[in-house]
């Protein structure tokens, strides 16, 4: 199929970028997305004109390296995949795609399609570990039997990738499936409690001197996160926040 | 030099904690003074920066994604291995250091292996006190699967996600140190060179990528925790940023470079498309378990298959060739990698291909589907259950077990794998080969070390499912901080190394130099395009079969694309911006490099190995007719290259291997 691209193109960080219109044809429908735009990418290195800068890296859905705001949606039209992983058979021949970076106040853009996504680091930085030391002689892994359920839950908390694809797509550029995911996850297992009432407090306050918007329960971030992580985390994360703040 | 693997004296099971009670440690208020760089945070750098951050040494960790998570570990799907024996199927320390030293053919060195057996229960307790929420069962204990080459149930996971979730603890364990100042984390920079001053290593040469700027880093010991090689093959189930820069650098620096042609082509991958194709997809071993293997028997519905005009679903169980249940009764379809994947290859080569290339072959669900429902519905008490509702019931099992990598599989196929089998074909996926290094996880070089998949230590010439992450964590938890406290224990009153120093100038400006050859070089051809050149070379002559003709002219054949490369490169851009061509261009210069020395060494190897397949050397007769032949009285070293220039030049070091605690046999599976 033949396509018409409107890339977001910007030097750098302090430059003003804008969209740019490019053409590529004979695009297989098996192509990944990415491949696709490896494809105009050696166009232009040909035409010699500059390839458009993007994140990626394991291509399978799981480094959350990819970002991508396609035709309005981040990760484009498909339902639990990563940019990497969306196929064009998900487009039409003569389809106008128009490929912008996540934005947000936190993710500024560094070139082209590349944001900095650092804030998320430094979020969980703020308290996203358990204290324990790597020693050789910690308890046996089997002595705190935990339940099923606890654990498959913890686990699909854990399941996020950290693309920020949450916040792309808030009209508030609110982090709250981010952090409510991470928060979840210890809040859901013996080990994270002891830390359970500092933990979400400095993580909350890092998300919001990052500057990521506020929740207004729209649901958005749910639908188009690419693991499925569910709103029940924002819940929890929010009765983990009611508790610590009773707790002091 | 000599080789010299410092190998402790003693009976191997007391080796490691032995040396551990003998050697130097630096005491904690010293570690204040010392500077550690580690290259890499994956699973093996992570580990180790946090370990060593931990112990309270002031560490500077580099990675060239935006995230220590980022790291290419994050995508190991099934699991890790531990001698824990929770399941009492007979597992121990021994029996997992059994394993795999007969995994790896009998080629890798005893005394590191039984060492990574006897931590690896450590690793998964260390896991479970992170918060990495492991499957359980309804006790509330921790589950287990099995991999192929072993009779055990000993692997730990975490749904079809346990890289992730590994990595998610170590990042975790890396977290809290930079939040405490005793990590700094270099995101986005990629380590271009390492410097050595007197004989030692005290820094590296790293490019800002967000800037371009090059910057010089110093520290008393460094660390390489790059990862592997597989993207030499261009086509691979690496990231696409999977590199062997920071590797290739120290080797030329002075680092050996160990069995480079040890390379794992694991068996279940997706097969490939088309020539747009930028990586291949790992369909995780696992699905071993529980998926069996197939061609059908006869040509005419080879042919109807790849015409469209039959389903494989059509085919009754007597037209179906279960060619590993056939060839390998006793291990069936849980045969290690490398024999399960040239006997795709044999299958295909055959004739036998079900898809329109010709490569590929079936992974299917449906017994595995009926199983699990009838024993679903007999527990949930459903008599005579019919024969949808035991499928539905199955589906649910096989989804709750694989659900992750069916969607996968969905999303990139476009077919349904609850109803239709899988089609898998062998892909590049894991080096066993690396940077040499001896007990103590060090180079050649003082003070250079290399954990995880870029150094050669454990696997031998073939590595076992779910130990490559049991490898990393070991090493970067358990192993390394002890060993590198031996040589620091030297540094205590060194004080911080300088930067402005003529060894850091020159490094810094070889750096400069080949960056500004690139973007003034105003080539004709992109560097992708030489980078599948290469990758098409050692597919077809250093692949799953190799013959000293196809070695020969590989190397011939590289070294006239390396040529042509440097000549006819062109890289976009400029060097003081983001550039992610730039950064290939330099990727893929390493690789050009590496891919010869790789040629060269399957060459000198005149056996079959593990990984290593040489046509000229299988059994001619009796019951393993056909199958890999080694050759212990000629070949039971590690080849362990020095850099000489031209990697044809590479001069070839011997460490013999030793083997008093396991009887060198040939492998059967049958
Ligand atoms: C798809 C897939 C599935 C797998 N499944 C399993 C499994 O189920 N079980 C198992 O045991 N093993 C599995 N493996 C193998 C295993 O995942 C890897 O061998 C292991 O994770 C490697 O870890 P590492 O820390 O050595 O390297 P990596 O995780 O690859 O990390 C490399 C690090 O080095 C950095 N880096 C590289 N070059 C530079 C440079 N020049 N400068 C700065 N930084 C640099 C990167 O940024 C990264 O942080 C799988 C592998 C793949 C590809």
């Amino acid at each position: 199929m033949n396509l018409t691209l409107k890339i977001w193109r910007q030097k750098d960080a302090s430059s003003k970028g804008q969209m740019v219109d490019y053409k590529v044809t004979d695009i297989s429908e098996h192509m990944s997305f990415l491949e696709m735009m490896d494809v105009l990418n050696e166009q232009l290195i040909n035409s010699g004109e500059e390839p458009v800068a993007f994140d990626h890296d394991c291509r399978e859905g799981i480094c959350g390296m990819c970002s991508m705001y396609i035709n309005g949606e981040a990760h484009g039209p498909d339902r639990g995949v990563t940019t990497c992983q969306l196929h064009m058979r998900m487009f039409k021949d003569g389809d106008t795609i128009t490929i912008e970076p996540f934005r947000a106040a936190a993710f500024p853009v560094i070139k082209d399609l590349v944001v900095d996504r650092t804030s998320f680091e430094r979020i969980q930085q703020a308290g996203g570990y358990i204290s324990v030391n790597t020693s050789g002689n910690t308890q046996d892994a089997n002595a705190l039997p935990i339940s099923k359920h606890a654990a498959d839950e913890a686990m699909d908390a854990a399941t996020c990738i950290g693309c920020g694809a949450c916040v792309a797509t808030c009209k508030n550029s609110s982090a709250m499936l981010f952090v409510g995911a991470k928060v979840s996850q210890y809040a859901l297992l013996p080990q994270g409690q002891v830390e359970a009432v500092d933990r979400v407090k400095n993580m909350v306050a890092q998300m919001d001197l990052e500057g990521f918007g506020n929740c207004t329960n729209t649901g958005a971030c749910e639908i188009e996160c690419p693991k499925g992580i569910s709103l029940d985390n924002i819940a929890r994360m929010n009765r983990e926040l009611m508790k610590a703040s009773v707790k002091g | 030099m000599a080789l010299d693997s410092k190998v402790p004296k003693g009976p191997i099971k007391d080796k490691w904690t032995d040396y551990k009670n003998k050697i130097n440690l630096v005491n904690p208020a010293n570690k204040r003074h010392i500077d550690v760089i580690v290259v890499g945070t994956g699973l093996a750098g992570g580990s180790a920066s946090a370990t060593l951050a931990e112990l309270g040494y002031n560490v500077k960790a580099f990675a060239y994604q935006d995230s220590p998570r980022r790291a290419h570990s994050i995508a190991a799907q099934g699991g890790i291995n531990a001698a824990k024996n929770y399941q009492g199927d007979g597992d121990s320390t021994y029996r997992l250091f059994y394993d795999t030293v007969k995994g790896g053919d009998y080629r890798s060195r005893e005394a590191n292996v039984y060492r990574l057996a006897e931590v690896s229960a450590n690793i998964i307790d260390q896991c479970v006190a992170q918060g990495v929420p492991f499957a359980r069962d309804y006790g509330g204990l921790l589950d287990n699967r099995s991999f192929g080459g072993v009779l055990v149930s000993r692997t730990f996971y975490a749904k079809g996600q346990t890289g992730q979730q590994l990595l998610l603890g170590a990042y975790s364990a890396m977290n809290r140190q930079i939040a405490r100042g005793k990590i700094e984390m270099f995101n986005r920079h990629e380590m271009l060179d390492v410097v050595i001053v007197d004989g030692k290593a005290r820094g590296i040469i790293a490019r800002n990528l967000i800037t371009g700027e090059i910057e010089r880093h110093s520290a008393h010991a460094v660390v390489i925790a790059s990862g592997g090689y597989g993207n030499v093959y261009f086509l691979s189930t690496n990231a696409m940023g999977s590199n062997t820069t920071a590797a290739w650098k120290i080797h030329k620096k002075g680092a050996y470079f160990a069995n480079p042609c040890y390379t794992q082509i694991h068996p279940t991958c997706i097969p490939r498309s088309g020539d747009y194709q930028s990586k291949l997809t790992l369909m995780s071993e696992s699905l071993r378990n529980d998926g069996r293997i197939w061609v059908p028997k006869n040509m005419d519905d080879v042919l109807a298959i790849r015409e469209g005009r039959k389903k494989p679903t059509d085919l009754s169980e007597e037209d179906r060739d279960y060619y590993l249940e056939r060839r390998y009764p006793a291990f069936g379809n849980l045969v290690p990698r490398d024999v399960a994947s040239r006997a795709a290859k044999e299958r295909c080569d055959a004739g036998y291909g079900v898809n329109a290339t010709g490569e590929a072959v079936y992974l299917d669900f449906a017994s595995a589907i009926e199983r699990y429902g009838k024993e679903q519905a007999k527990i949930q008490g459903i008599d005579n259950a019919s024969k949808e509702k035991i499928i539905a019931l199955g589906e649910n099992i096989v989804e709750a077990k694989y659900g992750n990598l069916f969607q996968m599989y969905e999303k990139i196929v476009d077919e349904n794998p609850y109803k239709t089998p899988m089609m898998i074909y062998p892909a590049t996926h894991y080096t066993m080969g690396g940077v040499w290094v001896d007990y103590n996880l060090m180079t050649t070089v003082p003070g250079l070390y290399c954990i995880g998949e870029a150094n050669f230590s454990d696997h031998g010439a073939n590595r076992l499912g779910a130990s490559a992450l049991m490898q990393g964590l070991a090493d970067g938890y358990f192993v390394l901080p002890y060993t590198i406290g031996d040589y620091l224990a030297d540094d205590i009153r060194t004080g911080p190394i300088s930067t402005e120093t003529k060894e850091f100038e020159d490094a810094e400006k070889d750096v400069r130099d080949r960056v500004d050859f690139f973007i003034n070089n105003n080539g004709t051809k992109s560097v992708d395009y030489f980078h599948k050149r290469l990758g098409k070379v050692m597919w077809d002559k250093v692949g799953m079969a190799r013959n000293e003709k196809g070695l020969k002219e590989a190397m011939a054949e590289i070294k006239a694309i390396r040529e042509e490369f440097w000549k006819e490169v062109k890289v976009p851009g400029n060097a003081n911006e983001m550039n992610p061509e730039l950064e290939k261009a330099g990727r893929v210069a390493d690789f050009l490099e590496l891919g010869e020395l790789f040629a060269k060494d399957a060459l000198i190897r005149e056996e079959s190995c593990g990984g290593h397949f040489r046509e000229e050397s299988v059994e001619e007769s009796g019951e393993q007719k056909g199958e890999a032949k080694r050759n212990d009285k000629d070949f039971a070293f590690v080849a362990a290259w020095e850099y000489k220039g031209e990697p044809a030049d590479a001069v070839l070091h011997k460490e013999e291997l030793e083997f008093n605690d396991i009887e060198l046999k040939q492998r059967s599976y049958k």
